[in-house]
């Protein structure tokens, strides 16, 4: 297990996210080998790495998509205690209140823009689907509504209401991203995953990207770990590091102890990161 | 049961299980090069029966003959299939092509009824072929030994092919990776057709075969034994022709030893492949010796 | 849109009640003023559009693409035609195998029957979704034929409770076509509302992308298992109101080609939209009664051509594939009608015609 240096037991219970000795192996190949990690609650805390170091594997772990050959992940909802999550289905973390995005986005392509965020907000309805079929539950009919308005307004706030009606497939490349950031929010999560929010941004959207994270916490009063290739997106947000190389945890910190670490820029020799 | 009897089921076993393995070729060819479930593939194997049905008794020609252009007209009917149906969905969704292919089966099961008429027709047997003989107490039809005998020669230099060739070291390498293949060098579409003109021609050796030992011919003929290659096909793990073979023969086994053992379940014969296909899926859907194909998320 | 404007909403309404009452209207005078073979046709509209709509409902929208519609329709046909059957029938038209007793003397009005019918065809789409739903894309289609030819091959086999390959006659014709059109409108308001609910969303992302309607919180699989009772509810009703027009039921009835039939209502009117199915079951019911000509003999002058059976399924089967390859999305595609759609049309088309452009794009 890679040494942890400023892991230290007092401060556990404010985590919102323990990854304890996760391992997971595809075929003969390790992809993450024994990692331990956290995040802090309120943290913005960014995982990096070069390609291939399991980064990704890492947020399938979490989210419920891959079942580790050993270790756990321990997830604590605002006011309540925390919650073994390792090897749940994947709708029941979401359920808990973890959300997350996908590096290659995955919109519901049909759906109008707004169709897509109301979906997200389905698991947090409690009205059953039976319910709308006849127009004789009040209640359901004002969830509905309240759903619908909710949306919107989250849309809103996220700048894109002008697409609203528009195809979620027909967005521009940005918006797009936007929205899947807006579909996630809208399943009311406390603990946020972004996988590679800055794909494919020019510097000065990748530049608004940071405010936007930050306000997004804020507003939302969110946990956030992100995966980024972007190092100035990394270094700006991030208040804890984590560095990935070939499935082993290298290295944590703050932005300023990751540049100097001479294991990460190893790791990373000849990129952006080595030089900055 | 006594043995010699169970001998005699055995034979028969194998001569059906070898018969469904034949067309189980042609389905997971296809399947392991376009991910496409070629419905019009039973269809084929009808129209093999036919074709060698009209040259030989029809129009008296010699039966080598008949069986030339039995296969030929096959891989010529399974190419025109591929070109029209569904070649110009190559990039469209996987069910398209698939919605496609039901559509190109029905046109051939209709078609066929209206240019053959539904109503089947006697198939005469050579006589060298059907005059049993008798070794220690089981008796032996010629046909029986054939059929198994030529599927497997069949088999066998399909294998080789496969893997000695430099034809079937593309066809392995388009089911790995198709992009990759094409930006090779490989002329894919040269390759598919040549996938189907080999599963079609397999498919009208089974039908001629069929059509010998059940004697006749009928347009829905292809139906059934088609549907249940494909289990086979599933059964052995889609992609593997070994393992086409191998379900083949052992949903024949399947198929002829319930019957045997239990004669009052002969009316749900057919039922038994569909149950099989619903179990296998469940418990193992890569089948005995398929890969997985995994979801990138 | 957030809400329509109110005036449009009342509008609306008004135009739908007044279509509604003309199509009252229409339902009363057809078999006045029309033979008994079109009033059967206008009949068969109805019901394949229930079919067409339960199809859509488990592949358009939900995406799971299965091949066993005919066995459910099998089955609810045969449940509606046990419980209507009087002992008196029942007990002259077991020949080959004896009555299982306890069905003797099972009875039940006809609504009765279709309810019960909708409700076992549900009920084994459930039970057999539970294993194949598993399975994704062609896989499942396979699995749901394979189904769907065990159910025959069981009714064929199961004499004492279906009557084997003679099948059931005598079925009262209790399909008029108040009762199909109602049973339609009823099936159709249901799927309308249970679409455009944010479960009708939830459906729609699950066939959109399983893998991000997961992460959103969706219980994929009980949500597919869902669609799919709910799309053989509608099969199961489709079929007995099917088997109380024809009168007559057997195993040979529900074979692939009902399966064919229905998908192409589907594929014709549009993966995905409510009103393609309607439209599809228009179009492909008069279609397939229409190419009836092509299979009888025809006389022009002194020449004379023989009737081909099969004909018409050639040139049907001959549109699926030029619609596939062509027209991939159908008619509709995944839109719906609308009357603001409707209304909007005069003026979209001055628009055209004033701008002197190409009729073409722009809607």
């Amino acid at each position: 297990m890679a040494r942890l240096d400023n892991f230290s037991r007092t401060d556990e219970k404010d985590n919102v996210l323990t990854l304890s000795g996760i391992t997971i192996h595809f075929g003969g190949l390790v992809a993450v080998d024994s990692v331990s990690m956290y995040v802090r609650r309120g943290a913005i805390a960014g995982l990096i790495g070069p390609n291939g170091a399991g980064k990704t594997t890492a947020f399938n772990v979490i989210t419920g998509f891959y079942k580790p050959f050993s270790g756990y992940v321990e997830f604590t909802p605002p006011n309540a205690s925390p919650m073994k999550i390792t090897g749940l289905e994947p709708h029941k973390i979401c359920k808990a209140g973890i959300a997350r995005t996908f590096q290659n986005i995955r919109l519901f392509g049909n759906g109008t823009v707004l169709e897509n965020v109301m979906t997200g907000a389905y698991v947090r309805q409690s009205g059953k689907w039976w319910m709308n079929i006849l127009p004789i539950f009040p209640g359901a009919i004002r969830e509905e509504r309240e759903v619908r308005e909710q949306a919107a307004a989250l849309l809103e706030r996220l700048g894109l209401a002008r697409f609203i009606n528009a195809h979620a497939a027909s967005l521009p490349y940005g918006a797009q991203r936007r929205l899947e950031i807006a579909r996630a929010l809208a399943t009311k999560p406390s603990f946020l995953l972004l996988d590679e929010p800055a794909a494919g941004m020019n510097p000065q959207e990748s530049a608004e990207l940071l405010n936007f994270i930050r306000t997004l916490r804020d507003e939302f009063d969110l946990s956030i770990l992100l995966i980024e290739h972007d190092m100035k997106v990394v270094m700006g947000v991030c208040e804890h590091i984590w560095v990935l190389d070939d499935g082993r945890l290298i290295a944590d910190g703050d932005s300023a102890r990751i540049r100097s670490n001479p294991k990460v820029i190893e790791a990373y020799l000849g990129k952006e990161a080595a030089h900055a | 049961m006594a043995l010699n009897m169970f001998l005699q089921h055995l034979i028969n076993a194998v001569g059906l299980g070898s018969l469904y393995g034949l067309i189980a070729i042609g389905y997971t060819m296809v399947y392991g090069i376009l991910r496409l479930i070629n419905f019009a593939h039973g269809d084929i194997f009808m129209l093999g029966a036919y074709f060698v049905f009209f040259a030989t008794i029809r129009y008296k020609l010699p039966w080598a003959l008949g069986v030339i252009i039995a296969v030929a007209g096959a891989i010529l009917s399974g190419l025109l299939v591929d070109l029209i149906a569904y070649k110009p969905l190559r990039n469209a969704p996987r069910i398209s092509a698939l919605i496609s292919a039901i559509g190109v089966s029905f046109f051939i099961e209709n078609a066929s009824m209206v240019a053959f008429t539904a109503k089947p027709q006697a198939v005469i047997q050579p006589k060298q072929l059907v005059e049993a003989f008798s070794v220690g107490g089981v008796r032996f039809v010629p046909l029986n030994i054939i059929v198994p005998v030529i599927s497997f020669i069949l088999v066998g230099m399909l294998l080789w092919m496969i893997y000695r060739t430099k034809q079937g070291l593309a066809m392995r390498s388009i089911s790995h990776d198709i992009e990759t293949t094409r930006l090779m060098g490989v002329s894919v579409n040269r390759i598919i057709a040549l996938t189907f003109a080999i599963g079609s021609g397999l498919a009208a050796v089974a039908g001629i075969m069929w059509a010998l030992r059940y004697p006749k011919v009928e347009p829905l003929m292809g139906f059934t034994p088609g549907f249940k290659a494909f289990i086979a096909a599933v059964f052995g793990g889609i992609g593997s022709i070994p393992g086409a073979m191998l379900g083949g023969l052992a949903l024949g086994f399947i198929e002829i030893m319930s019957v045997a053992f239990f004669p009052t379940l002969s009316g749900y014969k057919d039922a038994f492949a569909f149950v099989l296909l619903v179990i296998i899926l469940l418990v193992k859907p890569t089948g005995l010796m398929g890969e997985k194909l995994e979801d990138k998320i | 849109m957030i809400a329509d404007s109110s005036g449009n909403r009342i509008r609306n309404n008004i135009l739908t009640l007044a279509s509604l009452a003309l199509l009252a209207a229409f339902l009363w005078l057809a078999p006045k003023y029309l033979d008994g073979y079109k009033v059967r046709i206008i009949n068969l509209i109805a019901i394949n559009a229930i079919l067409g709509l339960s199809l859509n409902l488990i592949y358009g929208m939900a995406g799971m693409f299965s091949l066993g519609h005919a066995g459910f329709m099998a089955i609810g046909a045969y449940v509606s035609a046990l419980l209507i059957l009087t002992p008196e029938q029942k007990s002259m038209m077991w020949i080959l195998d004896p009555i299982a007793p306890w069905l003797m003397d099972l009875h039940a009005p006809f609504y009765a029957s279709l309810l019960m019918a909708g409700i076992l065809a549900a009920f084994f789409g459930w039970l057999i979704s539970l294993p194949i739903l598993r399975l994704g894309g062609d896989y499942l289609g396979i699995a749901t034929l394979g189904f769907s030819e065990i159910l025959r091959i069981l009714i064929a086999n199961l004499t004492s409770i279906t009557n084997g390959p003679i099948g059931l006659k005598g079925i009262p014709a209790h399909t008029s076509l108040w009762v199909s059109y109602g049973c339609l409108l009823l099936f159709l308001a249901a799927v309308i509302r249970l679409m455009k609910s944010n479960f009708g969303n939830v459906i729609r992302a699950v066939r959109d992308d399983e893998i991000a309607a997961k992460t959103m919180g969706v219980n994929t699989f009980r949500t597919k298992v869902l669609a799919f009772t709910i799309g053989c509810f509608g099969a199961g009703v489709g079929g007995a109101l099917m088997g109380n027009i024809i009168t007559t039921i057997d195993s040979k009835m529900f074979t692939i080609t009902q399966t064919y039939n229905i998908l192409m209502i589907v594929v014709i009117g549009g993966l995905g939209s409510i009103t393609g199915s309607i439209l599809g079951s228009v179009i492909i019911t008069t279609m397939l009664e229409w190419l009836r000509f092509v299979e009888n003999p025809i006389t022009i002058g002194a020449f004379r051509m023989d009737g081909k059976p099969g004909m018409r399924m050639v040139i049907f089967s001959l549109l699926l594939v030029a619609v596939i390859i062509f027209r991939r999305e159908g008619i509709m595609g995944m839109r719906e009608f609308s009357w603001d759609w409707v209304l909007s049309r005069p003026a979209a088309v001055r628009n055209r015609l004033a701008s002197g452009g190409t009729p073409k794009g722009g809607d």
